[in-house]
């Protein structure tokens, strides 16, 4: 087997190969197409769109001085290419908003069909295996939208969720505005917060406007959801439709990152930051907290992980699975350090140390 | 009218590796339509340096001869004949 690591930094994408996921040859800062400038571009958003013959990689990476783009290969990241003649994400004239940078990309059921979340606050769709991309009206024309407000990451939708069977009914997230649901293939979009909390708001459980940092779906339940808010940890069971706490039993409520198993029901991993205002792993050891039992109970996933105080947290893309059956676990810091554990052996491994920030890592058995 | 357009190094693999592309042949015109006809032969090369609404990017300076556009009347400035344009990244960035 051939396992792809894709790691996106704050200065550049990195790829890590392995045959045994013990092992990894690391390789970047990548030169996405023919941009030299993309070496040190921040990479927020990667994916790997497992459903083609050839796995497609997707990047989406922004340059402080040369603003965004997305670029996709075929080929597991030889070569890379970006449309010419039109950008891939952009914003209508009527908007009057630019694209920023790309947060999230995302499958659903339908071939070919990408789902995009940005900053600003958009939803784009692209029908050609993540080329090219519209804007989706419906979210952007949401009266809500202009009651949206930036968390300090920006005001980005940073998480899609396409149900995997059902092309209608689509659910993202966004920091902040919450968690927002379409059932009609995204003509119109509803708030799907009640239940999760916004301790930073008068209302301290509003209809929106919750910043909620990661939201996942359940393997085995489309139905099942989990979120990891600003302050909160949540499960639904009915879609979105009403969330309960499942923080009890973690060493803390805050955190970016939560994560699904691939293929087990009711099996989260959890990454776990002090506080608002503590912004390090508790008790300044790394750590990873898994559930499952659907986050009834909690246990420290944690063997292998540096023992000496830790400070760096792991955001919220900055953990994945990589869909084998016997699942491969994956999580980067903003110490650059980087970590992998595959179900069957237990136990962290280190892939690549010191690196810039690690702002997404995406994972996926390629041959 | 000529015009002299002087690419940053970093952006070169977007103009097939030219330091410099000249616009001949052209009518007088403001800065913007400069920045429009070198995009009609490299789009990507003009994403680098404007958005999709055509504004240009906050660390991207662009120099009229001696002058930051920005100092002058913005991508509104008027470029005479023989100007040279010169497209820098700011000083920015950790």
């Amino acid at each position: 087997m051939t396992y792809l690591l894709a790691i996106g930094t704050k200065k550049g994408l990195f790829l890590a190969v392995s045959a045994d996921r013990r092992d990894w040859e690391v390789t970047g800062p990548v030169v996405l197409g023919r941009d030299e400038s993309t070496v040190q571009s921040s990479v927020y958003a990667i994916g790997i769109d497992t459903r083609r013959e050839r796995p497609r990689l997707l990047v989406g990476a922004d340059s402080s001085h040369f603003g965004p783009s997305v670029w996709h290969s075929d080929d597991l990241g030889a070569d890379w290419t970006e449309p010419s003649d039109a950008p891939p994400i952009a914003f209508p004239p009527d908007t009057g908003a630019s694209f920023v940078r790309a947060w999230q990309f995302a499958f659903g059921p339908e071939p070919d069909v990408v789902w995009a979340g940005v900053e600003p606050h958009g939803l784009f769709r692209s029908d050609d295996g993540g080329v090219t991309y519209t804007l989706n009206r419906g979210l952007w024309d949401h009266p809500h939208r202009t009651e949206w407000f930036p968390g300090f990451g920006g005001p980005a939708i940073h998480t899609i969720l396409p149900h995997p069977a059902d092309p209608s009914r689509v659910t993202v997230a966004m920091s902040t505005g919450g968690v927002y649901q379409t059932t009609d293939g995204g003509e119109t979009w509803h708030p799907a917060n009640h239940g999760i909390g916004a301790d930073f708001l008068a209302e301290p459980t509003p209809e929106f406007g919750q910043c909620v940092h990661k939201a996942v779906r359940d393997a085995t339940d489309p139905a099942r959801m989990f979120v990891q808010n600003h302050g909160g940890v949540y499960r639904s069971d009915d879609e979105a439709g009403r969330w309960t706490s499942i923080a009890e039993g973690l060493p803390a409520d805050f955190g970016f990152a939560i994560v699904a198993h691939p293929s087990r029901g009711g099996t989260v991993l959890n990454f776990p930051v002090d506080s608002a205002g503590g912004r390090f792993p508790p008790g300044n050891r790394l750590q990873a907290q898994r559930s499952d039992d659907a986050g009834a109970t909690w246990r420290s996933y944690s063997d292998g992980l540096p023992e000496e105080p830790y400070f760096g947290i792991v955001l919220r893309d900055a953990a994945t699975t990589d869909g084998a059956s016997d699942a491969g676990w994956y999580f980067g810091t903003r110490c650059g350090d980087v970590y992998a554990a595959v179900e069957s052996e237990g136990g962290w491994r280190q892939v690549a140390a010191h690196l810039p920030d690690v702002l997404c890592v995406r994972a996926a058995e390629v041959g | 009218m000529s015009v002299t357009v002087y690419i940053p190094g970093v952006l070169r693999n977007e103009c097939d590796g030219a330091s410099s592309v000249v616009l001949a042949e052209i009518a007088p015109t403001s800065l913007a339509q400069i920045l429009d006809q070198l995009a009609v032969r490299y789009p990507r090369l003009d994403r680098r340096i404007r958005d999709e609404h055509g504004g240009l990017r906050r660390y991207v300076n662009v120099f009229v001869d001696a002058d930051e556009c920005r100092t002058l009347s913005g991508l509104a400035t008027e470029v005479a004949d023989g100007a040279q344009v010169r497209i820098l990244p700011s000083v920015a960035g950790g």
